[in-house]
């Protein structure tokens, strides 16, 4: 029998503690969209997209209305776009107006898999994609592109490294009259996940089946009312199992939906990425579970440790919850789009360097973050390399997306909008760490990818 | 098949009846209902049965929205509280 706190519990985390679905992901593989001519090429691409994901959006809104639970986001994610041009050559940028067209026409709110796989080294499709992300993203709303750059496996690429400071200063400079919006839409990985749902960096790795559906839940708000709702003389491992047993009642309701969703839409169901994904909505920040835990404003000593037990936390209780885990599951440290991050950056408790700590430790990276406009491409580069060695050394994600704010400095905002926020440009260290990004070539492989 | 109907809000004459006529209309039958006022503050938690119901769930929602003004309605499959709740 239902019991009614337990249904008043799930109606309260709804409508005032933000609960949602963050988004229904569906994969599609453009493995046999590959043609020698650039146009039959993006014909068959859109062809595949919107047959495949025309019902997306609608059977979303239905399974929104059936369980009374809001999902904000429906998604595309698509094969890497590099393999695409290997094959057919030409402008990549046709592929992004492709997507752009197929999402409009079908109503998702992004598109991901803009993407190249260089962990290793570049193909002349990789180079040509590479070299067109800043036109692409300039050019388009809801593509989003992704480079992987490093893996445990192989280490790191610094050629792409030092190519990718480049791209993401070009990116933002060729949005600078709409808030330098490109670079925001572009992310650099080490240890790419090949089914992550979330945007900017999902895409669908070459190793997953023809389409599928993943599901990423939310949920920061949950957490931090339940820590809230705790007696004040509860210890650290008390707090750790509240946490837990939210995640695991968040994870459940995205493992439902995901099955419904897959079901409805005859395609398999994937992954749940148990994400603590962030809003700039009051009360839907990561930074304000981390206050709840005792800190007096996130980014001072002690972030790291409480972020490391949220994340792990999070995970322990989300793992029972779904049949299959995957993406990047964890915590998210998104700078522009956490209320409680923007207001600690604001004033100075939460740096660079501090969030580059708590990324050894969360599962993602230095997520929106804007950075002086003068910040020099090898800087950039410098800041890709540092967050992919943490990723490599430690065998997890690490991801960077920083946004140079063009013809702005220190203090001054960008404004995004929507889920993406606002923020401060924060400060960043302008030593010149040039000469080590030109030298190139490749960091080897460290001595823990030796597992065979 | 069920489905949960909450109302909550200020407590006025008559917010049951709506309800619960609502449901009637749709062919809904009510399998049970909890509700408790206090103060001013009024929450019902009804549990339907909606195999033979006429409507949609969505549709079920926005006539109990028109019929009772000024509460905060959920209409949600009994699914998600299983899910949510139990192991």
């Amino acid at each position: 029998m239902l019991n009614m706190s337990d249904i008043m519990e799930t109606i309260t985390m709804i409508q005032d503690e933000n609960l949602d679905i963050r988004t229904i992901t569906m994969g599609i593989s453009l493995l046999d969209c590959c043609d020698s001519d650039i146009d039959k090429s993006c014909e068959k691409v859109y062809n595949k997209i919107y047959n495949y994901a025309k019902d997306l959006v609608k059977t979303g809104c239905d399974i929104e209305q059936k369980y009374g639970i809001p999902i904000i986001n429906k998604r595309v994610s698509v094969t890497p776009i590099a393999i695409l041009v290997a094959a057919s050559g030409g402008d990549p940028v046709k592929y992004a107006h492709t997507l752009e067209r197929v999402a409009n026409d079908i109503g998702v709110n992004f598109i991901g898999g803009f993407s190249a796989l260089v962990h290793k080294g570049f193909s002349p499709g990789d180079k040509a994609l590479i070299d067109s992300i800043p036109r692409a993203l300039a050019e388009t709303d809801h593509v989003c592109a992704s480079v992987n750059i490093g893996t445990t496996k192989t280490g790191i690429n610094m050629d792409a490294v030092k190519t990718m400071g480049k791209i993401v200063r070009e990116t933002a400079e060729l949005t600078a009259d709409r808030q330098c919006i490109g670079a925001a839409k572009l992310v650099v990985f080490c240890n790419a996940p090949e089914d992550n749902p979330f945007m900017a960096g999902a895409m669908h790795g070459p190793g997953e089946p023809d389409c599928v559906i993943n599901v990423g839940v939310s949920g920061p708000g949950v957490v931090r009312a339940a820590i809230a709702k705790a007696p004040d003389d509860y210890d650290l491992t008390q707090i750790a199992d509240i946490i837990k047993k939210t995640a695991f009642k968040i994870t459940r309701m995205g493992q439902l939906v995901g099955s419904e969703a897959s079901a409805r839409l005859g395609v398999p169901f994937g992954i749940v990425d148990l994400s603590l994904a962030p809003t700039p909505a009051i009360g839907d920040s990561v930074a304000h579970i981390l206050e709840e835990i005792g800190l007096d404003m996130c980014g001072c000593h002690g972030t790291t440790a409480a972020l490391a037990m949220l994340n792990d936390a999070v995970k322990k209780g989300g793992v029972m919850a779904s049949s299959n885990v995957g993406g990047l599951s964890g915590a998210f440290i998104p700078v522009t789009e956490d209320a409680g991050m923007i207001e600690a950056a604001r004033c100075g408790t939460l740096i660079l360097e501090k969030l580059e700590a708590m990324t050894a430790v969360c599962s993602v990276g230095l997520d929106m973050i804007a950075i002086p406009g003068e910040t020099p491409a090898e800087v950039i580069s410098a800041i890709i390399a540092d967050e992919a060695a943490i990723g490599m050394v430690n065998s997890k994600t690490t991801a960077v997306r920083v946004i140079p704010a063009i013809g702005k400095s220190e203090g001054e905002e960008l404004e995004f909008g929507g889920l993406l926020g606002n923020g401060p440009v924060m400060k960043v260290n302008m030593t010149s760490p040039a000469k080590m990004i030109n030298r190139g070539g490749r960091i080897p492989a460290p001595m823990h990818s030796l597992k065979n | 098949m069920r489905a949960v109907i909450t109302v909550i809000g200020k407590d006025m004459v008559g917010i049951l009846a709506k309800v619960s006529t609502t449901c009637s209309e749709a062919n809904a039958n009510v399998i049970e209902v909890t509700q408790s006022v206090l103060q001013d503050f009024f929450a019902m938690v009804m549990l339907i049965d909606i195999e033979k119901m006429t409507c949609e769930l969505p549709e079920l929602h926005e006539k109990l929205e028109n019929n009772v003004k000024e509460m905060t309605i959920h209409v949600m499959h009994e699914d998600i509280f299983n899910s949510m709740h139990r192991i």
